[in-house]
C-alpha cells in the first residue's frame, strides 16, 4: 500500500526488517567488544561481523528513507517530525558530553584539591593541588597539551567549516548547485584536515609528551573528551559526504532538504562542543 | 483526501492491509504498527517481571531465616543486582512504553507513532540487552554483583559479567532514547487539529515530560558506564584516587541519571491514574492545569536533588542542606497531584472496578512511599537509615505499589479496548486484594527492620531480625504467586468473554474511546475531529 503524500494524511511506513537486523548487529558488536576487552579468542570476528551487518543495515535503512523522501512520500508533517527528532537527538548528545565535562569539572574543582588537602597528607605526601596532574601516585612526568598550537589551528578549521556549510546552505536555498557542492566539498575537506591534525596531535602526545590515556585523570579526561569529539567529527564528515553524494545526484530542492539541515545542525553541534573543549581542556 | 473518515472506514483498512502485511512471526519482527509494538513491549515486560520476580524470591528464600541456607553470598549479590536491573529496565519501563505505544496515538488522534520503524527498533533492542544480562549469570565470575548502582571500586574489579552489564545498559539506553524521541515527537507534532497542549490527555503530558527526562538522563548513564568500562580495561583513572579521580564521582554521575530515573518511572504511573480516577468517579479530573505544572515541576526539580542518595559519602554540610531542602521541595508538586486525585473523587459517583481499586491502592501506598521518602530526605535521619531495609521498604512502596499498581490499573482499564472483551472482574478483584495484602505483608515489616538497623544487600542477618523477615518472605511469596492471576485474566480476555463496547467505562472520556473495541489495526488514518469539551477527562 503506498499512499501518495498529502497534507492531511498521516504517513506510516510499511513493515521493515532493518530494525531487527540493527539489533542483531549491536548484539554482535557488544559480544565482540566484551570478548576482545577480556582477551578472549574470536572477539575480533564478532566485531567485524557486527560492523558488517551494521553497515548493511545503515545502507539499507537510510537508502529506504532516501527513496521515500525522493519519491515524495513525506508531507510537511513528516518534515516537522524529522526536525523535532533531530533536535532532541542532538540534545541527547549534548547530555552525553555533559557527563564527561562534568567529570573534568569534578576532578579539577573537588577531587584534586581534596587529595591535596591536609586531611589526605598522610596518604599522599607532597601531592600538590595543581592542574594538570596525573594524580598522587603518578611516577613519570608528562607534558600537557598547549592550546595555542594545533588546537588553535583546529579551532580555526572547525569554525571555517561551520561557515562553509552555511555558505553551501545558502547555495542550496538559492538553487545554486555549484555553490552547494563546492561548499560541501570544502566542509568535508576541513573536517578531514581537522581529523588529520588530531591524529598527529595524539601521536605527538604518545611519542614525545608521554601523555597517554593512562596518564591519570588528565590523560583520562583529555583523551575521552577529545576522543569522543573526534568520533563525532568522523560521524559528521561521513554524514556530510553522504549529503555531498546526494547533492551530486541532484537530490534536495531549495524548499525541501531536511537531511542537509540535519547534518548541518549536527556539524554545528560538533563545532560548539569543540569550542567547549578548546576552552576547558586545552586553554584553562 | 476526504475530510472525515469514520472509525468504521479504518476498520475496512484493517482487512485490506493484512493481505499485504507479513503474518506469523514475521509480522512481529518487522511490524511498524504501534499496537503490535505496544503489545510486544507489554508481553516482554511481563516476562521480565516474572524473571526479576523469581530472582526476588530467591532473595526472600535466603532471607527467610538467619544464616546462609540456599545460595552463596556472591550469588545473592548477583540476584539482587539483576533483580533490580531487570525490574527497572526490563519490566517497569517497558510496561509504560507499551502503554505509551498503544494509547498515545489513539489519545491524540494520530494513526501511529511519528517514527514507526524506529519504534520497532526501540523494542527489538530490548531482547539483546536481556540476553546479555541473563547470560551474564553463567559466565566465569557470574553476573554483576554490585547492586544496580554499579558503584566502583567494586564494579571496576568484577569479572566479564560486569562488561556484559555495561553493554546491556548501553543498548537499553539507546532503546530508551530512541523510544523517547519518538514519543516526544509524536506528542509535539501529531496531535489532531484543535488539541492544543493544554487540552491534551494527561497521560500524554506525563509522557512528554518523561520523554524529556529520558533523553536528558540516559546519555549521562551511558557516560558513567563508559568511564567504568575504560577504567576497567584501558587504564583511565576516573574513579581511582591514585590517578587523581574519585569513586564518589561515579555516584554523582550515576545519580544525576538515577534520580530523574525515579520520575521516569513515576510520572507515567501518575498519568495512568489521572485517567482511571476521573473515569470511575464520573467527573473530570480536578485541577488539570495544576496537574500539568506539577508534572513539569517534578521533572525539572528531579535534576537538582541527586546527592540525597549520597549523604554519607562525605559531601559538605552545605551540600547536604541544599539537597535536603531541594528534595523536600518535590513533595510540593507531588502533594498537588495527590490532593487533586482525592478532590477528583470528592462527590463523584464512585464505583470500584479493578482499575479503580488498583488506582486507589496506588494512591494510598504511593503516598506512604512518598512520605518515607521525605523521612529519608532529612540528612540527619538518613545518616541512620542509609543502606538499611527502611530504604528498601521505601522504594518498593514507590516502585511496586506505585508504578506496578498503576500499570495494573492501566492494564485492566484498557484491556477491553485492546482485546475487545471484558476481563473477568471477579479474578481482577481477587488479584487486587491478594496483591495489596501480600504486598503490605512483604514490605511493611521492612520499615521496622530498617529502623532496627538491618542492613540491605546482605544475605545473612542477626537473630533479632528473624521474625519480621519470616513475615516479609511469606508476603513476598504470596505476592509473587498472586501475580500469575494476571496471566489468566489476560489470556481469558484475549480468547473471549463479554463483548466490550467502544466505551466500556461510562465515565471514560477521550478519543481512544470513540473507536471500536478492539481498536482497529490502523486507528486514525486522517486526523479525527476533536471535541474540546471532551478533553481533560
Amino acid at each position: 500500500m503506498s499512499h501518495p503524500a498529502s497534507a492531511s494524511r498521516y504517513f506510516v511506513p510499511e513493515p521493515s526488517h532493518w530494525p531487527v537486523v540493527g539489533s542483531f548487529a549491536l548484539l554482535l558488536l557488544a559480544t565482540g567488544a566484551i570478548l576482545t576487552f577480556n582477551s578472549i579468542a574470536y572477539g575480533g570476528y564478532f566485531l567485524l561481523g557486527g560492523f558488517a551487518v551494521l553497515t548493511v543495515m545503515l545502507f539499507g535503512w537510510f537508502g529506504r528513507v532516501i527513496g521515500e523522501s525522493e519519491g515524495q512520500r513525506y508531507n510537511l508533517q513528516v518534515d516537522r517530525s524529522f526536525r523535532w527528532s533531530m533536535a532532541w537527538f542532538i540534545f541527547s548528545e549534548v547530555m552525553f558530553f555533559a557527563a564527561f565535562f562534568g567529570a573534568l569539572f569534578y576532578v579539577r574543582v573537588l577531587s584534586i584539591p581534596d587529595l591535596a588537602s591536609a586531611e589526605q597528607a598522610a596518604l599522599w605526601e607532597g601531592f600538590k593541588n595543581q592542574w594538570p596532574t596525573a594524580g598522587p601516585a603518578a611516577k613519570d612526568a608528562f607534558t600537557p597539551m598547549h592550546a595555542w598550537g594545533i588546537p588553535a589551528i583546529n579551532t580555526l578549521l572547525l569554525l571555517s567549516s561551520g561557515a562553509t556549510v552555511t555558505w553551501a546552505h545558502w547555495g542550496l536555498v538559492a538553487n545554486k548547485r555549484q555553490q552547494l557542492i563546492v561548499g560541501l566539498i570544502l566542509t568535508v575537506l576541513l573536517g578531514l584536515l581537522f581529523l588529520g591534525l588530531q591524529v598527529y596531535e595524539y601521536r605527538e602526545a604518545y611519542s614525545h609528551f608521554n601523555l597517554k590515556l593512562t596518564t591519570g585523570v588528565y590523560g583520562s579526561t583529555f583523551y575521552m573528551l577529545t576522543g569522543f569529539h573526534g568520533f563525532h567529527v568522523t560521524l559528521g564528515v561521513t554524514m556530510l559526504t553522504v549529503i555531498l553524494l546526494r547533492a551530486l545526484k541532484g537530490h534536495f530542492t531549495g524548499e525541501r532538504h531536511f537531511a542537509f539541515e540535519a547534518v548541518a545542525w549536527y556539524w554545528h553541534f560538533v563545532d560548539v562542543v569543540w569550542l567547549g573543549l578548546f576552552v576547558v581542556v586545552y586553554w584553562l | 483526501m476526504q475530510a472525515t473518515h469514520t472509525a468504521g472506514h479504518a476498520g475496512d483498512h484493517h482487512h485490506d492491509d493484512h493481505a499485504h502485511y507479513p503474518s506469523g512471526w514475521k509480522r512481529w519482527v518487522t511490524t511498524t504498527n504501534h499496537k503490535d509494538i505496544g503489545s510486544m513491549y507489554l508481553w516482554f515486560s511481563f516476562v521480565m517481571f516474572l524473571v526479576g520476580g523469581a530472582m526476588s524470591l530467591i532473595i526472600r528464600a535466603e532471607l527467610f531465616s538467619p544464616g546462609l541456607q540456599y545460595v552463596s553470598p556472591e550469588f545473592y549479590n548477583q540476584m539482587l543486582t539483576l533483580h533490580a536491573l531487570i525490574m527497572v529496565f526490563g519490566a517497569i519501563m517497558p510496561a509504560f512504553v507499551g502503554f505509551a505505544n498503544w494509547m498515545i496515538p489513539m489519545m491524540i488522534g494520530a494513526s501511529d507513532m511519528a517514527f514507526a520503524r524506529m519504534n520497532n527498533w526501540s523494542f527489538w533492542l530490548l531482547p539483546p540487552a536481556a540476553i546479555l544480562l541473563t547470560v551474564s549469570i553463567f559466565v566465569p565470575g557470574g553476573a554483576a554483583g554490585t547492586g544496580w548502582t554499579l558503584y566502583p571500586p567494586l564494579s571496576v574489579q568484577m569479572g566479564i559479567g560486569m562488561d556484559m552489564t555495561i553493554f546491556a545498559v548501553h543498548i537499553l539506553g539507546m532503546s530508551s532514547i530512541m523510544g523517547s524521541i519518538n514519543i516526544v515527537t509524536t506528542i509535539l507534532n501529531l496531535r489532531t487539529p484543535g488539541m492544543t497542549l493544554m487540552k491534551m490527555p494527561l497521560f500524554c503530558w506525563t509522557w512528554l515530560v518523561t520523554g524529556f527526562l529520558l533523553i536528558a538522563s540516559m546519555p549521562i548513564l551511558a557516560g558513567a558506564v563508559t568511564m567504568l568500562l575504560t577504567d576497567r580495561h584501558f587504564g583511565t583513572t576516573f574513579f581511582n584516587a591514585a590517578g587523581g579521580g574519585d569513586p564518589v564521582l561515579f555516584q554523582h554521575i550515576f545519580w544525576f541519571f538515577g534520580h530523574p530515573e525515579v520520575y521516569i518511572i513515576a510520572l507515567p504511573a501518575f498519568g495512568v491514574v489521572s485517567h482511571v480516577i476521573p473515569a470511575f468517579s464520573r467527573k473530570h479530573l480536578f485541577g488539570y492545569t495544576s496537574m500539568v505544572y506539577a508534572i513539569a515541576a517534578i521533572g525539572l526539580i528531579s535534576f537538582f536533588v541527586w546527592a540525597h542518595h549520597m549523604y554519607v559519602t562525605g559531601i559538605p554540610l552545605t551540600g547536604q542542606l541544599y539537597f535536603m531542602y531541594a528534595t523536600m521541595l518535590i513533595a510540593v508538586p507531588t502533594g498537588v497531584k495527590v490532593f487533586n486525585w482525592v478532590t477528583t473523587m470528592w462527590r463523584g459517583s464512585l464505583t470500584f472496578e479493578t482499575p479503580m481499586l488498583f488506582a486507589l491502592g496506588f494512591l494510598v501506598l504511593f503516598t506512604i512511599g512518598g512520605l518515607t521518602g521525605l523521612v529519608l530526605a532529612m540528612t540527619a535521619v538518613d545518616i541512620q537509615l542509609q543502606d538499611t531495609y527502611y530504604v528498601v521498604a521505601h522504594f518498593h512502596y514507590v516502585m511496586v505499589a506505585g508504578a506496578l499498581f498503576s500499570a495494573y490499573s492501566g492494564l485492566y482499564f484498557w484491556l477491553p479496548k485492546w482485546t475487545g472483551h471484558m476481563y473477568n472482574e471477579g479474578l481482577g478483584k481477587l488479584h487486587f486484594w491478594l496483591s495489596i495484602i501480600f504486598f503490605n505483608i512483604a514490605f511493611f515489616p521492612q520499615h521496622f527492620l530498617g529502623l532496627a538497623g538491618m542492613p540491605r544487600r546482605i544475605p545473612d542477618y542477626s537473630q533479632q531480625f528473624a521474625d519480621f523477615n519470616v513475615v516479609s518472605s511469606v508476603g513476598a511469596f504470596g505476592f509473587g504467586l498472586s501475580q500469575l492471576l494476571v496471566l489468566i485474566v489476560v489470556f481469558q480476555a484475549v480468547k473471549g468473554g463479554a463483548k466490550a463496547d467502544s466505551r466500556p467505562w461510562d465515565g471514560a472520556h477521550g478519543l481512544e474511546w470513540t473507536v471500536p473495541s478492539p481498536a482497529p489495526y490502523h486507528t486514525f488514518e486522517d486526523p479525527p475531529a476533536f471535541d474540546a469539551a471532551e478533553a481533560h477527562a
